[in-house]
């Protein structure tokens, strides 16, 4: 049953963000951007009309790990990188489920980085949040597989010399649906991006940065400093053109295969010659050359939604196949399977 | 042509077919087992392939061999010694000659043993010619030449012909030993109904072999083994993975709840995943997952949410499934992880049996972390395994360990169908109750609640972290945590007043106890049997539950003077015996990927009762 469905079926549901808290006292480190996730998570959750009960948040390990402690659902804080294969196992077990998986950097792409890529390939429907941090915060401070070449952390004092993974990239090329990124200072833009991703039926994934005040404090400063973010954040919507910039002077169009940053206000560009937004184009190719403006010096970081697309679902073909099979069949008989080939009688 | 054919009545016949492994050995064995049965032998197979699929034609480490030993009585082993040897090229010859009964039988393609194959298996002279097999009743057939000529006039490529030799020779075999071809041609007729072409030289190849061994004059005796006299009921064949996929289906209708299985393949366990992958219509879900981990982490996912979960692996598996094995002690949520054991350590003998995982299972976590271990005996006896494994899962919410091994899964035995009204009932209770509901409470049986996802209410957390007795929050608490380490101990070790105690076979008032578990089953009890039979008194008992070990252990094991452990492995049992029990043992312990003989267990019986094993 799709998330929409679910919504027309339970209209009478009316919770409210309190609902959704427990009463665990939360630990994790003050101004730690968890807080913000948490609490736009609490907040959109009423909006589904899921009832309470159908919500199943799964995590690994890492900070970010404890998130099910602290939502009034069903959870499971697992085991480190395996959240989205236990994840997997809850929705086959009951596809009626809402199922939502909390991961950090290095919980989803390193350890886990084989369950997440592998959940992404099947479409199963849930949800995979990324709280990306760039750092490895529970075990104090080490590079992680989404810190910058050349990060100096406590495992790499004289600068790492591994190159970082651009998870949107990866959840594309895996095969997710729904593949979006959001800040953890922009609460408004990150309640959309749940609530999109909550309507999507098959793997929605966001990627949100979140700030480590602790470890790595100031990592996304310039995407969300009121002086600085209008030059270094595109918001991407469909339909529309890539403009940024204070006085959205600034626009990104197609040369061929490569993005170039235009300006507005020489008049030799206007918006019709920009690159115009498709969240829905089926050709994944943009959206990795969106991806990669993080490679491309100067250009500003796209949040939004970056794909959405239609594809069946894993447990949607499953029980399908199962109901099929059954039909063709008829419901199973413990007698019959026993005597299944040859068999033969001793008097 | 009518000839003289005198016609031997024989109680046992150990048979091996043995070829290259892409001249279809298995099938022929399997086949030959098939109809066996159907005439209403006991039996007992085992087949021995390399790891490799088609290793280089005519090369010693490519043979693949299929054993069986069928009999008119009731028979345990796969037979210690072939009786006779159909051997397909002289690497098949070579790589078996050492294992035949003195003055065996040997069948040989004859046509296969030209210079280049003699070379391949390393012969210098030609042994059919040299003298070498004096001692053995050698029958040269050319088997690929007169296959070749019965299939004239079908428009087959040469390889196809050389294909279709197998079933040339299991003709042969079921003229030689009395057996209907109806039941081959029967399966050759479903399996290449589309195939009219195969069809017809199969039929052809297997019909032209038993005329052979009518017709011609170079074969003299036909051996007649009459059926057994097997208990009442209708059998069929089964090896031990299809039985662990019929428990689990089963354990699933008596529970009511649906089967889920969490797995990635791995010889020799895969079948199980493939048998369950044909059971759709019972409602069961099989995940092939991207890995080792993600097969028992979704299983874990899955009994989270209320549906009977199983995972299915190898030795090698369970090194990597480990770590969730103790969030699913943590979690304490209902599980059942096959480990179909293999020759290890590391990938070892990935086709070859051994029992060597047992300290594993037991030992194999970091920190206190108990889990019920049961290990079948026999081919059959991994259907009951496979379910009483699911009962003891769902009553405890506990995972729990089912050993079985390659010999097991792969071996086949006359399995007496059972009564599905017989089989119990397996109870679930999801819990529904707000007002009596915490995560860590107890029952009698200290079991915590089953609240699944979807229930209104009860809407909670758990995970690998220690949680509070009794509340299931997250905690830190000193005590708490001895609290929990010392429940969940007491939990598994409660396991012991529902399950059987020990059942002494043999003599009770014997000197002597042969104490032995999982797949040894059939040697040792042939062993005992035997030397039983010329006087010798002793006792045996098997085990079939590991962890806990059954109330009566001890009892039994102070009883004796001395006990003899048999244990395909340095002694894995032995250990968990003298440290839980203080009791001496004898050990015998053998790793050649292959099952104990019996006798070689009589002779070390024999050693120690003192006297000489006569026969």
């Amino acid at each position: 049953m799709s998330t929409n469905e679910v919504m027309e079926k339970n209209e009478n549901v009316k919770l409210t963000a309190k609902d959704f808290s427990t009463n665990q006292d939360v630990r994790w480190c003050p101004g730690c951007g968890d807080y913000s996730i948490l609490a736009q998570a609490q907040r959109i959750s009423p909006d589904l009309g899921i009832p309470r009960e159908k919500f199943v948040w799964v995590s690994g390990i890492g900070c970010s790990s404890r998130f099910p402690y602290y939502m009034d659902t069903y959870g499971f804080h697992s085991i480190h990188g395996r959240a989205p294969a236990i994840a997997t196992g809850v929705k086959l077990a009951n596809p009626d489920l809402s199922v939502w998986v909390a991961a950090g950097d290095g919980d989803l792409l390193s350890i886990g980085g084989n369950h997440f890529i592998h959940a992404c390939r099947r479409n199963i429907d849930m949800k995979v949040i990324l709280f990306n941090n760039r750092i490895y915060g529970l075990t104090k401070g080490q590079y992680s597989p989404t810190s910058e070449k050349g990060k100096k952390t406590k495992s790499s004092p004289y600068g790492s010399i591994d190159f970082p993974f651009l998870p949107v990239n990866m959840a594309v090329a895996s095969g997710a649906t729904f593949v979006a990124r959001s800040i953890d200072r922009d609460p408004k833009h990150l309640q959309t991006m749940m609530l999109r991703a909550a309507a999507h039926h098959g793997l929605a994934f966001i990627e949100i940065y979140q700030n480590c005040n602790i470890f790595n404090d100031g990592a996304y400063e310039p995407l969300t400093n009121k002086e600085t973010k209008a030059d270094n954040v595109v918001v991407l919507e469909h339909g529309k053109p890539l403009i940024f910039g204070k006085n959205n002077d600034k626009g990104i169009r197609m040369d061929g295969m490569n993005p170039v940053i235009v300006d507005l206000t020489t008049g030799k560009y206007s918006a019709e010659d920009l690159w115009i937004h498709d969240e829905f184009d089926e050709n994944p190719a943009r959206s990795f050359v969106l991806a990669h403006f993080a490679d491309l010096e100067n250009f500003p970081t796209p949040i939004g939604v970056f794909r959405q697309v239609q594809k069946s679902t894993y447990d949607g073909d499953l029980f399908a196949q199962l109901d099929e099979v059954t039909k063709l069949k008829g419901k199973g008989k413990l007698e019959k399977l026993f005597r299944m080939g040859n068999t033969w009688e001793v008097a | 042509m009518a000839k003289d054919v005198e016609v031997q009545v024989l109680e046992d016949v150990t048979i091996r077919f043995a070829g290259d492994s892409g001249d279809g050995m298995q099938l022929t064995g399997s086949q030959f087992s098939n109809t066996t049965a159907l005439f209403g032998n006991d039996l007992n197979t085992l087949p021995d392939y390399p790891a490799e699929i088609r290793a280089p034609a005519g090369t010693l480490y490519g043979v693949s061999g299929f054993q069986l030993h069928f009999s008119s009585l009731e028979i345990q082993t796969p037979g210690d010694s072939p009786d006779v040897l159909v051997a397909m090229n002289p690497a098949a010859l070579k790589v078996n000659l050492k294992d035949l009964k003195p003055g065996a039988t040997i069948v040989v393609n004859e046509n296969a043993f030209d210079s280049k194959n003699l070379k391949l298996a390393h012969y210098e002279a030609n042994p059919l010619e040299d003298g070498s097999l004096a001692g053995f009743e050698v029958i040269l057939v050319p088997l690929s030449k007169q296959t070749a000529a019965s299939l004239e006039g079908l428009s087959l490529s040469v390889k196809d012909v050389e294909r279709t030799k197998n079933f040339f020779a299991l003709g042969l075999m079921y003229w030689m030993f009395d057996r209907p071809l109806e039941p081959t041609l029967a399966w050759l007729e479903q399996k290449f109904g589309k195939k009219p072409i195969y069809l017809e030289a199969n039929k052809k190849a297997l019909t032209a072999g038993y005329y052979y061994g009518e017709n011609t004059e170079i074969f003299t005796t036909r051996y007649h083994v009459a059926p057994a006299k097997l208990e009442k009921g209708s059998y069929r064949s089964i090896n031990g993975n299809e039985a662990v996929a019929l428990g689990f289906v089963s354990a699933s209708v008596k529970a009511g709840i649906p089967l889920f299985l969490g797995s990635y393949p791995i010889t020799p366990a895969s079948e199980i995943l493939q048998e369950l992958s044909n059971y759709k219509n019972f409602g069961v879900k099989t995940f092939q997952a991207e890995d080792e981990i993600a097969g028992i982490a979704s299983a874990i996912g899955a009994s989270f949410a209320g549906n009977l979960a199983v995972t299915t692996t190898s030795g090698p598996g369970l090194a990597l499934k480990t770590e969730a094995v103790g969030l699913a002690v943590m979690t304490e949520l209902p599980l059942v992880i096959v480990d179909v054991q293999r020759g290890g350590p590391s990938t070892g003998l990935p086709t070859k049996t051994e029992q060597s995982d047992l300290l594993q299972a037991m030992y194999g976590r970091n920190g206190e972390s108990p889990v019920p271990i049961l290990a079948a005996s026999t081919p059959s006896d991994c259907f009951d395994m496979a379910f009483e494994a699911c009962r003891i899962a769902i009553k405890y919410m506990t995972p729990v360990f089912l050993l079985s091994e390659g010999y097991l899964a792969n071996g086949s035995e006359p399995w007496k169908i059972p009564d599905v009204d017989s089989l119990p009932e397996i109870p679930v209770h999801y819990w529904k109750d707000k007002e009596t509901y915490q995560i860590y409470s107890r029952n009698d049986n200290l079991a915590r609640p089953w609240a699944i996802p979807g229930t209104p209410e009860l809407e909670h957390r758990i995970g690998g972290l220690e949680k509070a007795h009794i509340y299931g929050t997250v905690s830190y608490v000193p005590e708490n945590h001895e609290i929990m380490v010392r429940m969940r101990d007491a939990k598994v070790k409660k396991i012991q007043d529902d399950i059987p105690d020990l059942e002494v076979f043999g003599d009770e008032d014997a000197d002597l106890l042969v104490a032995a578990w999982g797949g040894t089953y059939g040697s040792v009890k042939e062993a005992v049997a035997n030397l039983r039979r010329k006087g010798h008194k002793i006792a045996q008992v098997h085990f079939k539950y590991l962890n806990p070990f059954p109330k009566n252990t001890k009892e039994v094991l102070t009883k004796y003077k001395q006990i003899l452990v048999p244990e395909r492995n340095l002694g894995q049992l032995s250990k968990m015996l003298k440290s839980e029990f203080l009791v001496e043992v004898i050990q015998l312990n053998k790793v050649q990927g292959s099952p104990f003989k019996s006798s070689e267990i009589e002779t070390k019986i024999i050693s120690i009762l003192g006297g000489e094993n006569v026969d």
